[in-house]
């Protein structure tokens, strides 16, 4: 049996990206799925330091940023689905949208970080707590601040791409046709989201009265 | 097809990938696989003679129970070196990144990987993270192991070790790269008609790995950056006087190093399981059942971590149920020990250089399976764990296993990379002086083990003194066997006589195409078998007649 000749040896296509961008994601899993794991064992070790110190954190600030995050998602799928159905300037406006949430939430999380320290929450160095559970609430803020900074760094990463994803569809260079690259931006984006769905309840609803 | 062959830019027939471009640059900014393919058989054969150096050294240093060429803090350096760069800078890109590299495209009928310049770039963060090892190295080395185990490495180590986790850390990602890269190119790039069941079992085990590459190595990246936190912050969840957990680190650390033993060893699989059926010119027994064995091998390999912390204070029924997971590993790994021999039988065996490699594998994994069976109870672990039986079990299965099965890959494909033969006595002589050699070195170190010597011990009780001059002896053998390949493959790359396109006569896609293979791989589309390995030992035992 021998194959056709066009078929034979062809050229990677964007089926291929795809499944290729879905294993990353699953690698990314792991990666976060072990700080999760850390996470839990920690918390079984230290239950009541945990939910003193999830106390301190900002809920305010928290909530808010989970529901920029979340809308940034809406306007990112909704980016995607706009360009593959060919309105460029629709997704050229959700892409901006989604650019501005993304900031934003990078700034209250960066306004966040700058209280935790000036409330000396940072677990090395001089820190607020002291007493039976300082042991305990100083690995709440390590682990805090730990997978906040992750989250943080592939967000980062995440508004990168998303401005290339910008420049790209103002300038038709990704199109209706043309739309993989924003569709796989978004599944990217979906992942730094879905972690943030996690991250929030464990580090700031721990025990809340 | 006319079309095909009508084509204006069809290349000159004696045109090949190594002849696309001569200078440095070309090679640098290659995203040709097999090209990518030396890139990392050049790195990895460096980084494995600087490992093997460390041990050679180490060996030296044994022969006297008591001090005679180093202090005990250099003799730390040399195990952790040794265990560092032999761990992450070859054995677990070996097979995969070099010979995977170079065969998985053209064993599925494809250009080139599916995503060429991750691919590349995969190569450019292995030599950053190997940089990161040789600065570790010339700043004065680590002494924490291999392992890394917390509290040592994180309060008391007065060494780089922020660099080596860096190193580390880095190489991680190329890792995932790499078998990412595979993971899509086996699903998306077979040839039309190439069905998962028509695949050699040598895609197989390298796709296994891949996942395993993919799904492992975060977790060590993860781990060793809350490590390296909790050196330079000074605290963190892995230090018990801070409220942390230091057996929680071995968790996390063993989840990956667990699955880690699979990279480096089911890929020796694959390519034992290429040449064996070549040299016995039968088809695999149980292709089949080989094939579910190495994912059965590869999903049970994530299962089994614990054993390795039976006296680090785990609970007893987590120890329990790993101890019986670690044994349901055993079973999959003698179906490929049972199959390979089933393919022997009544076959028309014949011994050149790779197929007297390809027995050597599966005669030290065996020994080396068998001896982990030992380690998996829980009650003969407690006695032997952290001794020198540790140490000779698992180079049974890294060194006589992986290396032995990375030489018969090397030596199968020589010709097909780089249309050069090589000596054939003198590729013989090696295999059996390696063969030699190594179980003068190891097989020792079981006795040791059984009489209590602890390994990583510097100074050592007199009376292990013999045995322990018999390993050293083995190991300056097994030294020069080493060397031999390095002699006699470079001088065949230089001057070796051209090779034909099929000098085994073996069945895989890639023998089709020419040696060395075209920039793009094939020439023409390859045919597919309807079944792999369509070898026929009577006509092959009448042909020699």
């Amino acid at each position: 049996m021998s194959a056709s000749a066009e078929a034979v040896g062809r050229r990677a296509n964007d089926t291929d990206s795809e499944v290729g961008l879905w294993i990353f994601l699953a690698s990314e899993v792991m990666f976060f799925g072990l700080l999760f794991y850390g996470y839990t064992i920690t918390r079984i070790n230290h239950p009541q330091a945990f939910a003193d110190a999830s106390a301190h954190t900002d809920l305010l600030l928290g909530s808010v940023n989970a529901f920029v995050l979340f809308t940034s998602s809406l306007t990112m799928a909704l980016a995607a689905r706009s360009l593959r159905l060919g309105a460029q300037r629709a997704s050229v406006r959700l892409l901006a949208a989604t650019l501005a949430l993304g900031i934003l939430f990078l700034a209250i999380k960066c306004y966040e970080y700058h209280v935790d320290i000036e409330s000396h929450l940072v677990p090395w160095g001089d820190f607020a707590v002291s007493g039976r559970l300082a042991g305990g609430e100083r690995l709440f803020f390590f682990m805090y601040f730990v997978m906040t900074g992750a989250h943080a760094i592939h967000l980062t990463v995440g508004l990168g791409v998303l401005s290339v994803m910008l420049v790209g569809v103002a300038r038709g260079t990704y199109t209706e046709q043309n739309s993989q690259a924003v569709e796989l931006a978004a599944l990217y984006w979906a992942l730094v989201d879905t972690v943030w769905i996690f991250l929030y309840p464990i580090l700031y609803l721990v025990h809340r009265p | 097809m006319s079309t095909a062959i009508a084509e204006p830019a069809a290349p000159e027939p004696q045109s090949n990938y190594l002849t696309n471009g001569y200078s440095l640059w070309s090679w640098l900014t290659t995203t040709d696989h097999k090209r990518i393919a030396i890139l990392y058989g050049v790195t990895i054969t460096a980084f494995f003679f600087i490992g093997g150096a460390a041990a050679t050294l180490m060996r030296l240093e044994l022969v006297s129970p008591t001090p005679i060429l180093m202090s005990a803090g250099t003799y730390n350096k040399l195990f952790t070196a040794h265990g560092v760069i032999m761990v992450w800078f070859f054995l677990i890109p070996s097979i995969p990144a070099t010979l995977g590299n170079f065969l998985i495209p053209l064993m599925v009928g494809a250009k080139d990987v599916a995503l060429p310049r991750v691919n590349l770039l995969s190569w450019y963060v292995f030599a950053l993270g190997g940089c990161f090892v040789i600065v570790t190295l010339i700043a004065g080395g680590i002494d924490t192991g291999w392992t890394f185990y917390t509290p040592y490495s994180t309060r008391f180590s007065q060494t780089q070790v922020i660099y080596g986790l860096v190193g580390v850390f880095v190489t991680g990602f190329s890792s995932i790269m790499t078998g990412l890269n595979f993971i899509v190119t086996v699903h998306r790039l077979r040839a039309p008609g190439l069905t998962w069941f028509r695949l050699p079992l040598f895609v197989w085990a390298i796709y296994a790995t891949s996942i395993i590459l993919v799904l492992a190595t975060p977790v060590l990246a993860m781990t060793l950056l809350l490590l390296a936190m909790q050196r330079v912050f000074g605290l963190g969840i892995f230090d018990a006087t801070l409220g942390g957990d230091p057996v929680l680190f071995q968790h996390m650390f063993w989840f990956y190093s667990h699955p880690a033993v699979y990279i480096m060893v089911l890929p020796a699989m694959g390519v034992a399981s290429e040449v064996i059926t070549c040299f016995a010119r039968k088809p695999v027994f149980g292709y089949r059942t080989m094939a579910y064995a190495i994912a059965a091998i590869a999903a049970f390999g994530f299962m089994v971590w614990g054993h390795h912390m039976f006296v680090a204070g785990q609970s007893l029924y987590a120890s329990l149920v790993f101890s019986f997971l670690s044994y349901i590993v055993a079973i999959p790994s003698a179906i490929k020990v049972f199959n390979w021999t089933a393919t022997l039988y009544k076959g028309s065996i014949t011994f050149e250089a790779p197929m007297l490699y390809a027995l050597g594998f599966v005669g030290l994994f065996l020994i080396g399976g068998l001896t982990g069976l030992y380690l998996a109870s829980l009650g003969m672990d407690v006695d032997l764990s952290r001794t020198y039986f540790v140490v000779a079990h698992f180079h049974y299965i890294m060194v006589g296993g992986s290396v032995m099965a990375y030489f018969a890959g090397l030596h199968f494909w020589w010709p097909k990379i780089t249309g050069k033969l090589y000596s054939e006595s003198g590729s013989r002589l090696a295999a059996i002086v390696i063969f030699v050699g190594f179980n003068l070195t190891f097989f020792p170190q079981f006795i040791l083990g059984i009489e209590g010597m602890p390994r990583r011990y510097f100074e050592y009780s007199p009376h292990f003194q013999f045995l322990n001059i018999l390993s050293s002896a083995g190991a300056s053998i097994l030294a020069a066997g080493y060397v031999l390949p390095l002699i006699y493959l470079t001088w065949s790359a230089l001057h070796g006589a051209r090779a034909p396109d099929n000098p085994w006569g073996a069945k895989g896609l890639e023998w089709q195409t020419r040696s060395p293979p075209p920039v793009e791989n094939f020439d023409a589309p390859p045919s597919i078998p309807e079944r792999p390995y369509d070898y026929d030992p009577e006509a092959a035992e009448e042909a020699r007649r």
